[in-house]
């Protein structure tokens, strides 16, 4: 291995108690200490950068083939790119992500109704998964989601229009 | 083509996208014929994964038939049935030669603690997966394996990533002969990690989780005991209990972030995202295992922090073993335990369901709607 090429005669004990079987990688790890060379290897070819790639600052560059799911877009790709200078280390590299990935919750929103589609909120969450094994389950989030709604619309609306809603809701 | 469509936590869809280009000399286009949901995917889909944008393809387990190959690839060609590990490896890195495919250094821009992963958020390298009708798949000559004659589709794809991850799960685990195993997750990884824990000569297994259903299955099919923690009033004096209060010689975490069974873990890890998820698993795995002992950890959790016991791994000498498996690595030896009839995986497969369905599969997973263990989805070309 590289260590052997070179001279460390100066430190005193260099090495006299290393033991190659003192490995817990094994077997995961076929051990050549490849990584001792560096950034040294041969690379594939790069895939051509035709869009925006984000890249961790605890590397030099993109890595030859790269996703393209979804460039960074908008609002959330603004977060996304202040993100992208803080390196993995840092909670300012993953809680602007996070915090980008619900915008982008509310731009997949906006993003359907403006191509005039209506998301099934419904269908989208697999209700009907509930419908067909936990129909009391899906019953019981129902009532619960309709109390929850119903308390805050009473707590929301002032002292006249409150009496008004309860009376309503009591069909009185 | 059709593919699963991320709108935001608790919300996938089935939409119309473009059938994935070549992009890269090295890229092929697989048309799935199977894929799977998997525990992993439950991160994405619960919105805990940073950088998992809305409109991307999840699915990082599926098996498929090589539609188009680019100027580069040789070992392929079009119309071979192939098996696609979840890992994206160029197999030149440092990293690759080593076997450690898992951790390539060329496959994930976005983070260097992870390589590459199909279907896996934009912090695994912002690939689409195979949850769709078709996939890009780079570096075609690298991962991609053939089927070998006479096995079928939902055994191959369950190669992809259970297989592989229940057998080294156990393999970092150590395992001598006679130890003691103690796993906590009953879901297709615990169950196949309990299954594999044998091979390697364990003397006793036991597999703890909180689904009645999943442990009565693991009880058949992985041969163990199988423990329900809600009936217990502290699992840790379970194990001790149970093992003359030496703890067990072995743990393994095969849940990762969405654990349940503490209520601080739970807020802080899965509702207020203050940790990288709820580490009860591990944090049990941790306080179960001997002194001297080693945890083995597949369970997945996010980039951040995590509140596990840490001075209980320094005062009792634990070794801590942990990756996302190596699935090009095992995948040979596995394909003889196929072949053999040691390891059955496609036993683990409990539902069917077409790819149009996807939104209900997830639902039906995530919640352990009508006993479901694994559930795999059949685009409609698969049968083209
Ligand atoms: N390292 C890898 O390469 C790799 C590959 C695949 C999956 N995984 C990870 O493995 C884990 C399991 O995957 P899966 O597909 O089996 O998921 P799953 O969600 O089907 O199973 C997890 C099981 O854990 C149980 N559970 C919850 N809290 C528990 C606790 N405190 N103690 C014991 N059991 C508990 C749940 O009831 C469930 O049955 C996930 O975190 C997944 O991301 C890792
Ligand atoms: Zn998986
Ligand atoms: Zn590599």
């Amino acid at each position: 291995m590289e260590e052997q090429a070179k001279d460390y005669s100066h430190i005193n004990g260099w090495g006299i108690d290393a033991d190659p079987k003192n490995d817990p990688t094994y077997p995961m790890k076929h051990r050549t200490n490849e990584e001792h060379k560096g950034y040294s290897w041969e690379r594939p070819p790069q895939q051509p950068i035709t869009m925006e790639v984000l890249h961790s600052i605890e590397r030099p560059n993109v890595t030859a083939v790269y996703g393209t799911a979804m460039p960074p877009s908008g609002l959330s790709g603004m977060i996304r790119r202040f993100a992208f200078k803080h390196s993995e280390n840092s909670y300012l590299h993953w809680l602007p992500l996070l915090v980008a990935d619900r915008v982008n919750v509310v731009e997949g929103l906006i993003e359907d109704v403006a191509e005039g589609k209506v998301p099934n909120i419904f269908s989208e969450k697999g209700y009907s998964a509930d419908w067909d094994h936990n129909r009391s389950g899906l019953a019981v989030r129902a009532a619960v989601g309709a109390a929850v709604v119903g308390a805050v619309v009473l707590m929301c609306a002032g002292e006249k229009n409150r009496k008004r809603w309860f009376n309503q809701l009591m069909d009185r | 083509m059709l593919a699963m469509n991320y709108r935001g936590p608790k919300r996938v869809r089935i939409d119309q996208k473009p059938i994935p280009e070549i992009l890269h000399p090295e890229d092929a286009i697989v048309r799935v014929v199977r894929s799977c949901i998997c525990g992993s995917d439950l991160h994405l889909y619960n919105g805990n994964v940073p950088d998992t944008r809305v409109g991307s393809t999840f699915g990082h387990e599926f098996v498929g038939i090589v539609e188009e190959i680019g100027s580069d690839v040789h070992k392929l060609k079009v119309g071979d049935k192939v098996i696609v590990p979840f890992n994206i490896s160029c197999g030149r890195c440092a990293f690759c030669k080593q076997e450690l495919y898992g951790n390539c250094h060329e496959s994930n821009s976005q983070a260097t603690a992870v390589g590459g992963i199909f279907g896996y958020s934009h912090t695994a390298g912002g690939y689409n997966g195979g949850q769709a009708e078709y996939v890009r798949v780079p570096y075609a000559d690298v991962g991609p394996t053939i089927i070998p004659e006479g096995m079928d589709w939902d055994d191959a794809v369950l190669l992809t990533d259970v297989v592989p991850t229940g057998y080294q799960a156990a393999e970092m685990a150590g395992i001598q002969k006679g130890d003691t195993v103690v796993i906590f997750g009953a879901g297709p990884i615990g169950i196949m990690a309990a299954r594999c824990s044998w091979l390697f000569g364990a003397g006793r297994v036991i597999i703890i989780d909180k689904e009645d259903y999943r442990l009565e299955f693991a009880r058949n099919y992985s041969q163990c005991e199988a423990y329900n923690f809600m009936d217990m009033e502290d699992p840790v004096v379970f194990v001790k209990k149970t093992t003359d209060w030496m703890g067990a010689d072995v743990c393994i975490d095969a849940v990762g972030a969405e654990a349940a069974g503490n209520v601080l873990q739970t807020i802080t890890g899965r509702k207020l995202l203050l940790q990288a998820g709820s580490a009860t698993a591990l944090h049990w795995a941790i306080n179960s295992v001997k002194k001297g002992g080693i945890v083995s950890i597949v369970g997945v959790y996010g980039p951040t922090d995590n509140l596990v016991p840490i001075g209980n791994v320094v005062n009792k000498g634990l070794t801590i073993r942990a990756n996302q498996a190596s699935v090009k690595r095992l995948l040979p030896r596995l394909i003889d335990h196929v072949q053999n009839g040691i390891i059955k995986p496609k036993q683990l497969i409990t539902h069917r369901v077409p790819l149009e369905e996807v939104a209900d599969a997830y639902r039906m997973f995530s919640e352990k709607l009508d006993n479901c263990i694994k559930p795999v989805l059949i685009p409609p070309t698969a049968h083209a």
